[in-house]
């Protein structure tokens, strides 16, 4: 009885955290200088979104990707030329940018998914760096210089100077791009996915294309990385070949890490802890990049979940800690103990010997 | 994982997997006599362009050493510990800058490259001991944790040495540029040295590997390292001696890339994108392959820069990587890649 309550007190209280958060973020333009809000706020949710189609990626696909940017890239560039130099409406010019990110997405996943783990890691390294020169060459978008004064559509109005309507879309976008792929993964197409990344010659054996489940997820991504680089234009009101450079696609893999790449919330609290420091600390620092550096090989060895793996872990510890002090054993009940669990089996390679 | 990946691939359908291969070939072929025309369409004669056509392969040619020198390390190590050192070009220009360090303390050009070489062998050896060896098999955490690192060394570098791109002033004995003996030309003596330095590398991994017992052990090691140690030999030592040497050799290539081109940050991420491609090119794992790797690139690098029509020239960084994608469409495990 006593345990009951005390874990429905606690996953209210988990869910009452999470709402906190939600409306403190939604709070950000109320509360926050006009600075906070465009230069963090801004900021952190097109990197979260970003970054969401890399966790996706490499969460519910095992594919960790670094052409997310490459694809960012073509969704920004396309946009801002269409309504820059062709004086398109920028809502139609956004989605035919969304929509060619998804076509490029659906060739790079098409070329990539006969590979995984590492490999898959570096062609796609080739694909962002294929299109960064590409970018950086084409004088029609601008080479080196970029487009600049990409303003977004009006109602979203001056990203600069009144960001308030600006950000409330993005995160708006960004819960709906959360809550999009979360559907996703619950579908027969998503948990088909997980099972590929799991154990993919099983898959090929029960009769899934394992090929095309991956090209799929690929394609399925593209269209988010690419919303992304559609925000992110116009929330600076400019892009260019340096804003998809191999340094930033590296960034974006630092900020997925660092906020845990197995689940899609992670992206945006390492997006968000990644832009604030950014922001912050390089004011009484010129040694950012070290910090950044050391934080996320301290995660990487560390705790794989990232952020978002430390306070899930948290919390259950917290939750069976606060039961089994109540009712002695509770805790544990339900799950076995320690002697249950077989022995780890004596590695045969040297590999794993100290 | 690798095998899944090559079986996947084979049983790609058969018309798709002949275009492909057709139009790279045709494409390969279009390209080299495009260069062939350029070089020699206007005859032989001192104004025709065949003395500059002999230059730029030259400059191909070591382009490609140094590319040779630098992707060996990372082809080695790959292939002994299945491990993608993505912090080889952070060592790359770590080299680099100490080599510049001990020539600006008065150290002869020589051995300051050695203690270069082994500064940097020691900095990998002590990055695979500390960080890499308890996750061996863990492919993606170690790429990501060698990410990290070159991170943290390119922050470093950059606070140490600075920002102002810096160059190695080679040897006296090979400063002065050589008679090459046609239509009156000269070249960089260095440049040259370090195609011989490249050469020189080629042919002791070729005698360690093909002559020695620690080659045996290296070649049991990258064909199965489970079995290469239940037969009692320590492969834990062999992975560290690998590590030493890969990491040890990209810090020659830093010397020489800072001595023939320039040290700056930047260079890092520039040269691991070149080593990783000519790696790729040649097959993951594969020394001969490398050199091949190499050679391409670099000759498809100097050509496509100098002969493209003016309008595309600024393309020339993109073709490196279409020779890749044209390569893989014909051999999707690279050149020497096996098909295992």
């Amino acid at each position: 009885m006593n345990e009951g309550w005390m874990s429905r007190a606690l996953s209210l209280g988990g869910r009452g955290a999470l709402a906190v958060v939600l409306a403190v973020v939604a709070l950000v333009p109320v509360l926050c200088s006009t600075f906070f809000t465009s230069q963090v706020g801004l900021t952190s949710l097109s990197l979260g979104i970003v970054a969401v189609s890399l966790t996706f990626l490499s969460g519910y696909g095992g594919m960790v990707s670094l052409a997310q940017t490459a694809l960012f890239g073509v969704a920004g560039l396309i946009t801002a030329k269409l309504t820059v130099d062709a004086g398109w409406n920028g809502w139609v010019a956004a989605l035919v940018g969304v929509l060619a990110a998804t076509a490029v997405g659906v060739l790079f996943g098409a070329i990539s998914s006969g590979s995984v783990g590492i490999y898959f890691l570096v062609i796609t390294l080739a694909f962002a760096e294929i299109t960064y020169f590409f970018f950086a060459a084409v004088p029609t978008f601008g080479a080196h210089e970029g487009i600049n004064q990409a303003k977004p559509p009006a109602p979203l109005g001056d990203p600069v100077l009144h960001p308030s309507a600006m950000y409330y879309f993005m995160l708006v976008v960004s819960v709906l791009v959360f809550l999009g792929l979360r559907y996703v993964s619950r579908t027969a197409f998503g948990l088909a996915l997980q099972g590929v990344r799991d154990d993919p010659v099983r898959m090929a054996a029960l009769g899934y294309n394992v090929r095309l489940h991956r090209t799929l997820g690929f394609a399925l991504a593209a269209p988010v990385a690419g919303i992304a680089g559609v925000l992110s234009t116009w929330s600076n009101t400019r892009i260019s070949a340096g804003s998809i450079s191999l340094a930033v696609a590296i960034l974006v893999l630092t900020a997925a890490v660092i906020g845990g790449l197995n689940k899609l919330a992670g992206a945006w609290v390492g997006a968000f802890v990644y832009t604030i420091c950014d922001t912050y600390m390089r004011g009484w620092t010129d040694r950012f990049a070290t910090y950044l550096g050391v934080v996320f090989l301290v995660i990487v060895l560390v705790s794989p979940g990232g952020i978002v793996g430390v306070l899930t872990s948290a919390g259950t510890w917290l939750r069976r800690r606060v039961g089994a002090g109540d009712v002695p054993g509770a805790g544990t009940s339900g799950r076995p103990g320690p002697l249950a669990e077989p022995a780890t089996p004596v590695p045969v390679t040297g590999g794993q010997s100290a | 994982m690798a095998s899944q990946q090559v079986t996947t691939r084979r049983i790609a359908p058969g018309l798709k997997a002949r275009i492909a291969p057709t139009l790279a070939v045709v494409l390969g072929a279009l390209g080299l006599l495009g260069v062939l025309w350029q070089a020699f369409g206007a005859g032989f004669g001192e104004k025709g362009n065949v003395p500059t056509f002999i230059l730029i392969t030259l400059n191909g040619l070591t382009l490609a050493g140094l590319l040779f020198i630098t992707a060996s390390g990372l082809t080695l190590i790959f292939g002994l510990l299945r491990v993608t050192n993505l912090a080889h070009g952070a060592l790359f220009l770590l080299g680099g800058y100490l080599g510049l360090t001990f020539i600006q303390k008065g150290v002869p050009w020589l051995l300051a490259a050695l203690l270069a070489m082994l500064a940097t062998g020691v900095v990998g050896l002590v990055m695979h001991q500390l960080f890499l060896r308890w996750n061996q098999g863990q492919d993606l955490r170690q790429a990501l944790i060698t990410i990290a690192l070159s991170l943290i060394l390119a922050d470093q570098m950059l606070a140490h040495f600075g920002a102002t791109p810096t160059a190695i002033v080679p040897p006296d004995f090979l400063a002065s540029p050589t008679n090459l003996g046609v239509y009156s030309l000269a070249y960089p003596t260095f440049r040259l040295a370090m195609l011989v330095g490249a050469l020189v590398v080629g042919l002791l991994f070729w005698l360690v590997i093909k002559r020695t017992r620690v080659g045996m052990v290296m070649r049991a090691g990258v064909d199965d390292s489970a079995m290469t140690s239940a037969l009692g030999i320590n492969v834990q030592l062999v992975f560290a001696g690998a590590f030493f040497v890969g990491s040890a050799l990209a810090g020659l290539g830093g010397v020489f890339a800072g001595t023939s081109y320039s040290l700056a940050p930047g260079q890092d991420q520039a040269f691991l994108v070149y080593a990783l491609v000519v790696v790729i090119l040649g097959g993951m794992g594969s020394l001969g392959g490398a050199a091949l790797g190499a050679l391409l690139y670099g000759l498809v690098d100097q050509y496509s820069s100098a002969y493209l029509p003016a309008a595309y020239a600024n393309l020339s960084a993109l073709l490196t990587f279409v020779l890749l994608a044209l390569v893989l469409a014909v051999r999707p495990t690279g050149l020497f890649g096996k098909t295992r």
